[in-house]
């Protein structure tokens, strides 16, 4: 439940958390948004990053040059004020190839829910997902909207090592990966979309708040998208705020 | 040929380090960076650099350095074990030439664990968004996005100008047996009264798994609430005390995880994040809270300290003479005696 007033939780010297609700919520993940972008806008002195999470933003300061404790306090009374709905976020169109090699847990999510894999793929390529956290390793998107009939709590062990671009679901949350990590989650399909290139400006692809939607693709169609990834291609489609 | 520090032997971790890499936390990347802030500061400034050039962090190494096209000045700090130049012992803390041709060897510290090594210039390797620091899991920056190897040439800064003196430092204690002082929170309250206690009454341990990430820690269990020990996953700081269901608390350092989804009991205050890094594997951890008012004036003297440093180098020669002069004062008092010295 989001809470009636946000919280103020200290993480050191050199930060805090405003946090919003106790779970995973639209509301919460709105207010942490609407919070972050006042933030932005305000360049309030000693403040230095700010962490979007599904229910709570963390604000890191430097104390040499803003007094943590009351930073902290200011920030919690901006947080009340932080109400305004956003401008519509940028949209992107990511091509996944589910199932076979490239989602080898399709079958087992599918069987799990009784479902046929195309279901399972029409399902998840329905919502339009939040990155709502981006998060854990560089690029990693988390992101909000997953469908109810999805739910699956991770596995029992976790694989040593899943590959960039591995598109899972773990609980309520579906994440989009950018590099290879070990990982529990559920592995439905890959996307040859690069959203984390080092040298390339910006590094970073997707950004908090963006919105995603899943596009079925053939795996006859993976060879080119990658060997255009490859090549610097976005591969992704940018629509920007036009869907709002 | 542009000048190389050659590392032609290596035992332990090393890795090139900036000041870090900041301003990407919010797309899951952590900033890296010195492990020891205040070695880093003194070895920078022995060879005259600024304060964000690049640096050789070694962690428990031992190594045998020798410059191709110098000479180059070097300055080592921080958890530094017996260094020599050509057989000859020489201390940290201060600056020095090595010529092509000299070997310079560095032992595995006997005490703590990250010595900095600073070149004059730094080690001009290419900037990877913004920084040199290598961020082993992501495969950024550093020698080619990977930890530094036996056989590395390095690529160092212009060679320094001749005649300049060389300077030193009085070295930062590691201070081995103090607590490491921490803020509550952010999920405290995630733990029950004995949880608590457990965690700020008793000693814990480094265990072997310890490295730029974090520390995991051995000693007792800390005992969850009602509430289990998953959270839904928010962001962590360096400092993050997070307690997962094996109860044995990890401490999150430079290359972190960015998020994470246990609760965390406690942040280490930026003031101690050294001396929690510099504690090596087998080496007893204590906790003590602190409220938030005195990790920031703690911090503040911290920033008050690093600014000073510079005012505090002195040229060696000074040095020199004033240890003469103590070791003569010393030997003056020594001469009158135990029972003369102690009438006054």
């Amino acid at each position: 439940m989001t809470y009636d007033a946000p919280r103020l939780l200290a993480c050191g010297d050199t930060a805090f958390t405003i946090e919003f609700a106790a779970g995973i919520e639209a509301e919460a993940g709105a207010r942490v948004m609407a919070l972050d972008a006042l933030l932005a806008e305000r360049a309030l002195p000693g403040v230095l990053e700010t962490v979007p999470t599904y229910r709570s933003l963390t604000v890191h300061l430097d104390p040499l040059v803003a007094d943590p404790a009351e930073l902290g306090r200011a920030v919690l009374a901006l947080a009340g004020e932080a109400l305004a709905p956003l401008p519509a976020a940028r949209l992107w169109r990511i091509p996944v190839v589910y199932g076979g090699a490239f989602g080898i847990d399709l079958e087992a999510v599918a069987a799990h829910h009784g479902l046929t894999p195309e279901a399972v793929i029409a399902r998840h390529s329905a919502p339009e997902y939040r990155v709502a956290m981006i998060g854990f390793l560089p690029g990693y998107a988390y992101l909000a909207g997953l469908d109810p009939g999805l739910v699956l709590s991770r596995r029992p062990s976790p694989r040593p090592v899943t590959p960039a671009g591995t598109v899972s679901i773990g609980g309520a949350q579906a994440l989009v990966a950018s590099i290879p990590a070990p990982s529990g989650w559920h592995l439905l399909g890959r996307t040859p979309v690069k959203t984390f290139v080092p040298k390339r400006d910006p590094a970073f692809l997707l950004r908090p708040g963006d919105r995603v939607r899943f596009v079925p693709t053939a795996p006859e169609r993976w060879d080119a998208l990658a060997a255009a990834a490859e090549a610097g291609e976005t591969v992704a489609e940018l629509c920007e705020a036009a869907e709002a | 040929m542009s000048p190389r520090l050659h590392l032609a032997r290596l035992s332990g971790a090393a890795s090139l380090q900036d000041a870090g890499r900041h301003g990407f936390l919010r797309f899951g990347l952590s900033a890296s960076g010195p492990m020891d802030p205040v070695a880093f500061a003194a070895a920078n400034l022995l060879v005259g650099n600024g304060p964000d050039a690049a640096v050789i962090e070694f962690g428990l190494a031992a190594a045998t350095l020798r410059v191709e096209g110098g000479p180059v000045r070097l300055a080592f700090a921080g958890a530094v074990g017996g260094l020599s130049l050509d057989g000859e012992p020489i201390a940290a803390h201060r600056s020095f030439l090595l010529r092509e041709g000299a070997e310079l060897t560095v032992a595995r510290p006997r005490d703590g664990v990250f010595a900095v090594l600073a070149a004059s210039g730094g080690f001009p390797v290419p900037r990877v968004m913004g920084s040199r620091s290598l961020h082993q899991r992501a495969a950024l920056g550093g020698c080619d996005g990977r930890p530094l190897r036996e056989g590395d040439r390095l690529p160092l800064g212009p060679l320094p100008p001749s005649g300049e003196a060389e300077r030193c430092l009085d070295p930062v204690a590691l201070e081995r047996g103090e607590p490491i002082r921490v803020v509550l929170g952010p999920q405290d309250d995630h733990f029950p009264p004995d949880g608590l206690a457990t965690f700020l009454g008793r000693d814990f341990t480094v265990s072997n798994r310890a490295d730029r990430m974090g520390y995991q820690l051995d000693g007792p269990e800390i005992a969850h609430g009602a509430q289990g020990f998953n959270i839904v996953s928010d962001a962590t700081v360096a400092g993050s005390v997070q307690v997962p269901g094996s109860g044995r608390p990890i401490v999150l350092l430079a290359d972190r995880q960015t998020t994470g989804g246990y609760p965390k009991i406690a942040t280490v205050i930026s003031a101690d994040l050294r001396r929690i890094a510099q504690r090596r594997p087998g080496e007893t951890v204590r906790f003590e809270a602190v409220d938030l008012a005195a990790a920031t004036r703690l911090a503040r003297a911290r920033g008050a300290h690093l600014a000073g440093l510079a005012a505090r180098l002195r040229s060696v020669e000074s040095e020199a003479e004033r240890l003469m002069a103590a070791n003569l004062a010393g030997e003056a008092v020594d001469a009158l005696g135990p029972g003369e010295a102690g009438e006054e």
